[in-house]
């Protein structure tokens, strides 16, 4: 692991530096530059198609990128396999469509991290998941098949999943645009406890409300570059930039 | 029946087709004109054959009489079967030793229904097999324990057939599930080899496959050397069968998600684990019914050892028919092997229905 720095107190917990990505032909993303600090909350927003998935989806390395650095809590992100199951440990990930594992139980899927990839003992392992279950007020359904949950209540347990690897940083992908609306609530009620105790977190979401309360910095993305970024106050109410502008303008 | 009288509102009688057996049997059998066009033709054919043989198989028929008795009669002459069982079953197993595969045969049914249960699955159960195969093995072949040697061209018979036929299930399910993992990997010599060798397989019938293990093989087998007849047959329809399953597993690894693969990779589960705990369950699960079928196939595909000279159950029966006391009665006798494989067949293949249900979470 010659690319393990030792981590500085103030050192960005996710640095991005001239990073590209092309799909085949196409040029997906261009010229990315990111630092995100311990605690901060980013919310990232943009038209479909713009690629923000394929962004947070680089820093763990569910998508390669061809050119730049991707640096995780100072472990750069490159074909070593074991640098990748690091970061990937390291970083949690909650899904548009949750990914539960349907043949296993909610407490199984909770543990399957911590006990394969973390080697915690069974028992404690089952301890921490209940600890998480609890807090996304789902304690009661350990025992069901996630087949057997409501999609709010599948995405809690998703969220629990990931927590329950102690990341460092959580990615949210549209983590509520599957829900029906009543739904969407309890999910976001728990990301804003968990942004509360500050869990560094990227979202890519369309959920404004959340942005302006919880997101110190928010960013627009478009055609494969971020745009615009800054703290929610002059992002919604002084955008710079033409095409922020439209987009503000056509989604709230 | 007693309805109150209330002249304010009118009463229906209850549907009348909803009740009684009659009217099962109209809404079942008879509710369109062809329907029931296909119900008499089936009934009149019925009345046809079913008399009669229940006439020629129980009421006119012989049980366990000498062959001589069943010349005088019109019924089946079921005696060839329990006067020639020993033969049937257990073919050319020296004369005295007859226990050594009957309790090698009793022990490996105790430890197929033993296993059944899913909550048995434990630790235990893992050492019980190795322990439970080595055993018979060695009651097979004996030379410890005063048991004489008997050498495997002297195996034949229903034990032939039961081991053929389990190890043929029981290794090819595993290298199958390997092949198709190679053939979707990312790694081109290993994809290749897969690819190769499971078209090269599929590409051949069974009898070929056989054919080139007992007769083409051993000439490529520097002189002097040998390899077990039972074990080269072995090796074929081990070889034979993996390369069906391996393709029926594709089917199962295609259905999956990509979303699975990404959630057990965001979690940091590396690529042996992802496929144990997430990916196989789930595939291998939603591919039980075929597979199932292509185990049923394997075993009956067993009998085909004949033609390279190996006495599995249905060639000692056949051997039976050409004594001359008991010629003529090969009905009886393959109804019996008929029966035989059904049983065998029809537990598969439940056993494999109540698995599925068992395993169904709500998806
Ligand atoms: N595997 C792939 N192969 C080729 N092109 C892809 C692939 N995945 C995504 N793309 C393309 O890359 C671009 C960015 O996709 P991405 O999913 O990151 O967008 P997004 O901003 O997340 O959009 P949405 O809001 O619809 O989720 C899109 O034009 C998409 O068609
Ligand atoms: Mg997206």
């Amino acid at each position: 692991m010659t690319d393990t720095q030792p981590k500085k107190a103030n050192d960005p917990i996710i640095k991005i530096v001239g990073m590209h990505k092309w799909y085949g032909e196409f040029h997906v993303l261009s010229d990315i530059n990111l630092e995100v600090q311990q605690g901060e909350k980013i919310v990232i927003c943009g038209p479909s198609g713009s690629g923000k998935s394929t962004m947070i989806r680089c820093i763990n390395r569910l998508e390669e990128h061809q050119q730049g650095q991707i640096i995780v809590n100072g472990t750069e992100l490159t074909n070593d396999l074991k640098n990748i199951e690091k970061v990937r440990a390291e970083v949690g990930m909650v899904f548009q469509h949750f990914n539960l594992f349907p043949h296993l139980t909610i407490l199984e899927n909770l543990t399957l991290g911590p006990i394969w990839v973390r080697k915690t003992p069974k028992k404690k392992a089952e301890e921490i998941a209940m600890m998480y279950l609890e807090k996304v007020h789902i304690a009661e359904q350990a025992k069901k098949f996630p087949g057997q949950l409501s999609g709010g209540q599948q995405q809690r347990v998703a969220i629990a999943r990931s927590l329950c690897m102690a990341p460092e940083v959580m990615l949210f992908d549209e983590p509520t645009s599957a829900l029906d609306p009543e739904m969407i609530k309890e999910v976001l009620d728990v990301m804003i406890d968990l942004a509360k105790e500050g869990m560094t977190m990227l979202v890519v979401t369309h959920e404004m409300g959340f942005a302006k309360s919880v997101a110190d910095r928010v960013m627009f993305m478009d055609a494969g570059q971020i745009v615009e970024q800054n703290n929610p106050h002059d992002f919604f109410d002084n955008p710079q930039h033409e095409r922020t502008q439209l987009f503000l303008s056509q989604i709230l | 029946m007693n309805q109150p009288n209330n002249p304010t509102r009118e009463y229906l009688a209850a549907p009348i087709s909803k009740v009684g057996p009659l009217a099962w049997v109209k809404k079942n059998l008879f509710n369109t004109w062809y329907n029931s066009l296909l119900t008499i033709l089936t009934l009149g054919a019925l009345a046809y054959i079913v008399p009669p043989f229940f006439k020629w198989a129980f009421i006119e028929s012989l049980w366990n009489s000498s062959s001589d008795a069943c010349r005088d009669i019109e019924g089946a002459c079921w005696s060839i079967v329990p006067q020639n069982i020993k033969f049937i079953i257990l073919g050319f197993f020296p004369e005295g030793q007859e226990w050594r595969p009957i309790l090698a045969m009793i022990l490996l049914l105790a430890l197929v229904i033993y296993s059944k249960e899913r909550s048995r699955w434990t630790k235990l159960l893992a050492w019980m097999w190795p322990i439970g195969l080595i055993i018979m093995g060695t009651l097979m072949y004996g030379g410890v324990f005063g048991m004489p040697v008997v050498e495997t061209d002297q195996w034949s018979g229903l034990p032939l057939t039961m081991m053929l036929s389990f190890f043929g299930m029981v290794m090819a399910y595993p290298l199958g599930v390997l092949l198709a993992l190679g053939r979707q990997s990312k790694m081109p010599a290993i994809k290749t080899l897969s690819v190769v060798y499971i078209e090269m397989i599929r590409g051949v019938p069974l009898i070929s496959l056989l054919f080139m293990s007992s007769i083409m093989f051993p000439l490529f087998l520097p002189d002097g050397m040998t390899i077990n007849k039972v074990l080269r047959a072995q090796v074929a329809i081990i070889m034979f069968t993996a390369a069906y399953i391996a393709e029926v597993v594709r089917g199962g690894l295609q259905a999956m998600q990509r979303g699975q693969y990404e959630a057990a990779d965001s979690l940091g589960l590396n690529y042996p684990q992802t496929m144990r705990l997430i990916i196989l369950p789930q595939a291998l699960k939603i591919v039980i019914p075929p597979t199932v079928g292509i185990l049923l196939s394997a075993f009956k595909d067993t009998s085909l050892v004949v033609i390279i000279a190996l006495y599995d159950v249905l060639k000692t029966t056949k051997v039976t028919l050409q004594n001359p006391h008991w010629t003529g009665y090969s009905t009886e006798a393959y109804l019996f092997l008929a029966l035989l494989y059904f049983i065998c067949c029809y537990a598969m293949s439940s056993y494999s229905r109540r698995l599925e249900k068992e395993l169904h979470t709500g998806h």
